[in-house]
């Protein structure tokens, strides 16, 4: 078969089984859209921006398991598309970005729309490609996949110039197989030893912890998880990446840890002998203070990514491998040891940690006048029976619907945890409904968030992706209000956004449907008019009361026994003492 | 302390800016940095030195060894290793007296004079960063017109090797 460039990639894709591109474009990637005009199979989405084409792929990566694909033109196509490829380094998120570039023979010209794609983007992708020659443009593309889906994942970019993509020049085209790679060979099988170590320790703890991240997610390690955490009965808190890992609504589950994490499972992780991490990386929204981090605790670590392994905290066990894998082989040993874990002694830490539980640490007012965000995605959880695809922005309502949607299933659970990128939700709520499109799919943004992408609600109206937005909207940014009222004497510096559009109208000139909440006692029945429009995207204008903080709070730096629980306590500093009492 | 990384890397154009780049994003910090191809035309040989407590190197090789065009990654300065660092110094070298004195040092550093003009020497030196460092000392700074050091490079004593 003799192909153009422009056919290669396109056939490429097709032997890839890509249902999806999201892209957009351009002068230097006119051939690639030639050939994709040519054929059906793999369908283009046409975005607004070239930040929502990256963040719907990556959305589509998140909610399926597979890679998402993105094609952008040259120039302003490829620096638009580079937070969303940030984004995704920074959840490890498999991207596969195809970037058009000026003709070789003028690369380095500072030619119309040119840019060194490659190097703009080389601090934030797994690796990135520049194709020179058209014969090892299939090879590259295979190479592309291979490195963003396996090891760790992550965004892989390709730069093609728009001559390697003429029509002009055919080749034979065979979709490679058998790639091998001399500099790449990620570590897959835990070391026995190690695991068998693990095993020990974790059945000789008296006051035990288990903290998974993302990493179980992306490792699909869901069922592993479940198996070992049950069948040793011990307390798991999961951060915000890797909600759903475990089911949230299991008496085994003590909630999100970290700065916004619940007391039960701050308090835990602060007082626990053994601690066992899986698939997390030791984040500091996690840690707090890494010199008071479990300062009583044994650490044992999964991870794929050795660099992982010690970076922020030095840990004791560390086993290097696919977690899927090890969680298995750590379920094997279990099942066959001679020791299982002390029952007396667990159950007296259980006891400790229900204590901690009874604090009631998400506790809100719910007779309040004004409507209070916590009870918006209480009701959102309520209408769809806890089984939405839930994708957010970044700040207050991100944290909310972390705490109060109780993910009972991996892959529901949508953010950009790590870059924290406002923007993120809308679009990649598109892309998951494209992957899932008879499964709810909820966008909980806020009235800031909304705005940085809100142009995709046009892409919504186009290729028919009704979604829920479920806008938090307190008039302020309200996570940078929190830390002014907290941090700096109230001083509200540009936090408060004035001169909003009339978000109902704005989405009815999108063509959608736009409701505004204002009462309390119309949230529930908004809701379920919402979700009963199912082939319409509806946008949920949720006035909500302008003063709430995220509690509980660790203050950034601070341990994890050093937390602010209500808005009764003064936000300072020592507010709970070493024992865990609030002083 | 002190520690030279060997590396064997893809002999690609994106090579080289990743490994500065990595450096640089993540705060290390880069002594010397040497490249060449090596006797296969597909590889380079880079050594870098740096300096950072255990913790830091750890994380530097780990991230080093991240990279998809690193092939291979050794820390020489676990083991025993031969350093080499090449030098060409001009200097002033004017007058009878002056230019015999300059020889003399020369001659106990066993340096070379490569270049030979009226009123200056070129000299080549090779030997340990440290030696290096000793023999411009013995120099007046004021006769000193440029130095170009190659930065270290390095081999692994014995018949441990760093090949692929």
């Amino acid at each position: 078969m003799e192909l153009s460039g422009a056919e290669i990639i396109v056939q490429f894709l097709k032997d890839e089984g890509v249902e999806y591109i999201f892209g957009y474009p351009g002068g230097a990637v006119l051939h690639i859209y030639d050939a994709i005009h040519n054929q059906d199979e793999v369908k283009h989405i046409l975005v607004r921006h070239e930040q929502g084409a990256t963040h719907a792929a990556d959305g589509y990566a998140r909610a399926t398991g597979k890679p998402g694909v993105v094609l952008v033109t040259s120039g302003p196509g490829a620096t638009n598309a580079i937070t969303g490829i940030a984004t995704a380094y920074m959840d490890s998120i498999p991207l596969i970005v195809l970037s058009g570039q000026v003709p070789s023979a003028m690369i380095g010209s500072d030619a119309f729309q040119e840019v060194d794609a490659i190097g703009c983007t080389r601090p934030c992708v797994k690796h990135n490609f520049l194709v020179k020659n058209i014969e090892d443009l299939a090879e590259t593309l295979k190479k592309a996949f291979y490195v963003a889906t396996t090891g760790r994942p992550g965004p892989v970019l390709v730069d093609i110039p728009k001559d390697i993509t003429a029509p002009q020049i055919k080749i034979p085209y065979e979709h490679p197989k058998n790639l091998k790679m001399r500099s790449y060979n990620p570590t897959l099988k835990g070391h026995p030893k190690q695991v068998k170590k693990a095993v020990e320790l974790l059945l000789a703890a008296k006051r035990p912890m288990i903290y998974s991240g993302g990493g179980v997610i992306l490792g699909d390690a869901s069922e592993q998880l479940r198996k070992v955490v049950r069948k040793l009965g011990y307390p798991i808190t999961q951060t915000l990446m890797g909600l759903g890992a475990y089911p949230g609504t299991d008496p085994l589950n003590v909630g999100m840890l970290g700065m916004h994490g619940t007391y039960e499972a701050n308090m835990a992780m602060h007082e626990c002998d053994v601690l066992f991490a899986v698939g997390s990386r030791f984040d500091d929204r996690i840690t707090g203070d890494t010199n008071k981090f479990c300062p009583h605790a044994k650490i044992i670590h999964i991870d794929i990514d050795p660099a992982s392994i010690s970076k922020n905290i030095d840990v004791d066990i560390p086993i290097v491998g696919e977690v899927k894998q090890v969680l298995e082989d750590m379920h094997s040993l279990l099942a066959n040891h001679h020791l299982s874990p002390d029952a007396e002694t667990l159950k007296k830490w259980w006891q400790q940690i229900d204590g901690w539980k009874a604090q009631d640490c998400l506790a809100y007012d719910r007779d309040s006048k004004l409507i209070k965000p916590q009870s918006v995605i209480e009701s959102l959880y309520k209408v769809t029976e806890g089984n939405a695809y839930v994708t957010s922005d970044v700040g207050q309502h991100q944290m909310f619907a972390a705490q109060f949607y109780l993910f009972d299933e991996p892959r529901r659970w949508i953010n950009s945890g790590g870059l924290g990128t406002m923007g993120f939700g809308l679009p990649s709520a598109m892309g998951v409904k494209l992957a899932f499109p008879d499964a709810d799919v909820a966008c909980v943004t806020g009235e800031g968030s909304i705005q940085m992408c809100i142009q995709e609600l046009s892409t919504c109206l186009q290729y028919d992706t009704p979604i829920k937005i479920i806008n938090l909207n307190n008039r302020y940014l309200g996570m940078v209000r929190q830390w002014q009222e907290f941090f700096y004497e109230k001083r509200y510096s540009h936090s408060y956004m004035d001169a909003l559009p009339d978000f109902v109208k704005l989405t009815e000139a999108y063509g959608h449907v736009g409701i505004r909440v204002e009462n309390p006692a119309d949230l529930d029945d908004a809701m379920r008019e919402a979700f009963a429009l199912k082939d319409r995207t509806v946008f949920l204008d949720v006035i909500t009361d302008q003063t709430e903080n995220v509690y509980p709070m660790i203050q950034a730096g601070a341990a994890h026994n050093d937390m602010a629980i209500s808005p009764q306590q003064e936000m300072r500093r020592n507010s709970i003492n070493p024992e865990g009492e609030l002083a | 302390m002190k520690h030279i990384i060997s590396l064997l890397v893809e002999n690609e154009s994106g090579a080289l800016s990743r490994i500065a780049g990595l450096f640089s994003a993540r705060g290390y910090n880069i002594e010397s940095l040497t490249v060449a191809t090596t006797e296969d035309p597909t590889l380079s040989r880079m050594t870098i030195v740096t300096v950072g407590s255990d913790r830091v190197i750890e994380q530097i090789t780990k991230q080093l060894n991240k990279l998809v065009d690193v092939v291979k990654l050794q820390d020489l300065t676990e083991g025993d290793f031969i350093e080499r660092e090449m030098m060409f110094v001009k200097v002033k070298a004017q007058g009878e007296a002056h230019r015999s004195e300059i020889q003399r040092l020369s001659d106990i550093f066993r340096a070379r004079i490569i270049d030979v003009t009226d009123t200056t020497f070129c000299i080549e030196l090779t030997g340990s960063g440290k030696k290096l460092d000793a023999y411009i000392k013995t120099l007046h700074e004021k006769d000193v017109i440029e130095v170009v050091r190659s930065g270290s490079m390095s081999i692994s004593r014995g018949e441990k090797a760093l090949t692929t």
